[in-house]
Order: C-alpha cells, then structure tokens, then sequence
C-alpha cells in the first residue's frame, strides 16, 4: 500500500485582528498575550462566513494546485470542531458546493487533531477509495467570550491535503494515532457558551504527548528527529512547539511556525502550515506532522519526499 | 503519613530552579494562583521531579493538582517512593 500527498491548500479571512483589539477586551496587554502565546495576530472570519465557506475555499486552492477537478475525488473528509449545526456536519455542504453528488463525504469533528486523523485515514483509504481530499476548517471566533485564557489563542481558516495513491510529492510512510478520554472535560466545546480549556492539563499533556507520538513513529521508521526536514505541528501555541523542539533535540528552526500571524485555528492550523511550508520550495528530506487537542486525540504522521 | 521535611526541601529547591525565584514559604500555596509558575513550567518541573526522585510520573498522573502545592507534591511522592 502507498499513498502520497499530492497538494496542500488554505484560506484565511480577510480580517486580521491584532492583539491591540484583543488586549482590552480580556483586561491584558499586547505583550502579555504574545509572551503567553508567541501570537501577534489571527484572522476571524465575517459574521456570515461559515466553517462550510472556508472549507470549500481551501479545498478548492488544494484541487487547484494538483491541477485535477473535485469530480476526480474518490472521497472528501471535512475535520472540524466548530461547524454551526450538530448534523450534517460541514462536510455534506463542503461536497455540495464542490459539485460532488455520490462521492462519500465524512466529518471528523474531534477540533484540533482532526486533519491528522484525517490524513492517516486518507493514507490508508486512497488505495480503494482514489483520491481522498481532507479538508479542516475552524471559525474558532464564535467559539470563544472574553476569557484571556482561550480568547487571546484561536484564529479562523481552512487547510487542505489531497491524499492520492498515484505518486505526489511526498509519500506517506507510517502513522501513530492515540486517544485518551481521561481528560476529555480539559478542552470541551459543549455546543453554546464560551469554548472551555484548562490550560495547565493541556499543556502538561501536550508537552509529553507530542513528542512521544513523534518519536514513536520516527522509530518505527528508523528516522532520527536531526533527519527530519521539518516538523509540521498543530499550531497551538509558539511556547509549546519550542517546547517541542528541545524535547526531540532539534533546532527550534525546524518547527515550522505561522502561529504568530493566524493563531490558533485547530484543525485547520496543522494544514494551513503545511500549504505555507509547500509553497517556499522546501529542501527534501522527511516530513512530520502532529497534533494535540481536545479528546485527547493526538498522534504523529512521517513522510518522505518523493524528488 | 506525615510530610517529609528533607522531600519538601528538596522540592523547594525544584521549584526555585524552574521558577527562577524562592519558593513560597506556604507549602500549601499554590505555585500557579500565585503566579510563580505559569503553564509551560510545569513540564519543566514535572521533568526535574522525575530526574531528582528517580521516579516516572506516568502520563494518567499528569494533572496540575498534584502539583500545584509543595505539600501537593510531597503527598504525590510519599505515595509512589514511601
């Protein structure tokens, strides 16, 4: 079985909202946030736009970049934690809009690792299902009061991977997935009211969790975290990819970071990156991605370039 | 079983070393109401914890109230080394 990435997509809003507008707002000041967070600014979509919007946005990007139309898909996931209705998910409306009207359409509404869950399952689906398109989309802004906690982190944006069977750029070689619901009252969106996190369970998880699912998957595939090219993380916090960083013993340079200018967009983040990182020409060599978040659901996936 | 005051000053020492400040004079104090210890610090401290008592906090026993406190901490170890 082999699968590989063939294309990455994003979209962001329009609207940046920098921590000036944020800082009184939560009764804290624009170098407090960016000390806690590493985040300068994010983008929050308008009244209007939907998760759906955004998705279909991204998803469209990705499709364009690999140069084929979505009526080639052989399947569409939409992760998303903030879709505005409990049932249908986002991903019925992100595969209508699309033009798809047999292609099976599935939500992964598990917030911030769910392009990760997402991208294992396209890797072992492409080869019955063809091409799979994962898409993440988050408007994090409705999701959060005035809570300096959780209002000062997340953004709003979409991302995109298409996961083919047919060669790509990158080839996806292994995949580590875990939940534990010990703790799955520590980050909770309960469907009204603010989005609710405590942070020191978070952390203090995140902290292990992410770099033991990385170096499960690494060793697996007999790769060493100096041989990876970069590191595709969840965009949490900038604190805690550093944080990541010294845990593998790499450089802090091989954490690929766009938390500064989109926050936190949970599931999107993870792809969103990825579509920044593919469009700078990167170097070859091995690529990790990785996530943590509300569950928990974490887990780590390795690939390889292909040229 | 009653708190262990050469524990206690070791974690004192702990704490001062993550926080780059002294360690409250209440051990009951917590360490990050206070102020003195925010988030990323704590993985910090669990780590060094682990180094000076030869033990591993598994990840089911990562929750801040088991160490929000030198006392919390104490009550932690006492249970996992006697």
């Amino acid at each position: 079985m082999a699968a590989y990435l063939r294309s990455f997509g994003a979209h962001l809003p329009e609207r940046v909202v920098a921590n000036a507008e944020l800082a009184e707002r939560v009764g804290k000041t624009s170098e407090w946030i960016e000390s806690v967070s590493g985040i300068q600014e994010r983008r929050w979509a308008r009244p209007e736009e939907t998760v759906a919007d955004m998705g279909v946005a991204a998803a469209e990007d990705c499709l364009r970049k690999a140069g084929i139309g979505a009526n080639a898909l052989g399947m569409l996931m939409v992760a998303s934690g903030s879709g505005s209705r409990g049932f249908p998910g986002p991903a019925a409306e992100v595969a209508a809009r699309l033009g798809l009207d047999s292609t099976p359409a599935i939500d992964l509404p598990i917030a911030s690792a769910g392009s990760l869950f997402g991208l294992a399952l396209a890797m072992r689906l492409a080869e019955t299902q063809g091409d799979v398109l994962v898409v993440a989309a988050e408007k994090m802004s409705a999701l959060i009061e005035n809570d300096p906690n959780t209002a000062i982190l997340f953004g709003d944006g979409a991302g995109a991977a298409l996961v083919s069977a047919r060669p790509g750029r990158w080839r996806l070689l292994d995949a580590v997935l875990h939940t534990d619901g010990h703790s799955r009252e520590a980050l909770a969106f309960d469907g009204t009211g603010p989005l609710r996190m405590n942070g020191l369970t978070v952390i203090l998880q995140a902290a292990r969790k992410i770099p033991a699912s990385i170096t499960e998957v690494l060793e697996r595939q007999n790769i060493s975290a100096q041989q990876v090219a970069v590191f595709l993380l969840h965009q949490a916090n900038l604190n805690l990819l550093t944080r990541v960083a010294k845990s593998l013993g790499v450089a802090p340079e091989k954490m690929f970071a766009n938390v500064q200018r989109y926050g936190n967009t949970s599931s999107a983040s993870m792809l969103i990156a990825a579509s920044e990182w593919a469009e700078t020409n990167p170097e070859p060599g091995p690529i990790v991605f990785s996530a943590f978040g509300a569950g928990f659901h974490w887990g780590a996936i390795v690939a390889d370039s292909t040229a | 079983m009653p708190p262990d005051s050469t524990r206690r000053q070791r974690l004192r020492i702990l704490v001062q070393g993550v926080a780059g400040k002294p360690a409250p004079e209440d051990e009951q104090e917590s360490l990050f109401e206070s102020g003195l210890l925010d988030s990323f610090a704590l993985p910090d401290l669990v780590s060094a914890i682990e180094k000076e008592f030869a033990i591993k906090v598994p990840d089911s026993d990562l929750n801040p109230r088991k160490f929000d406190s030198i006392a919390r901490m104490d009550e932690y170890l006492a249970g996992h080394i006697g």
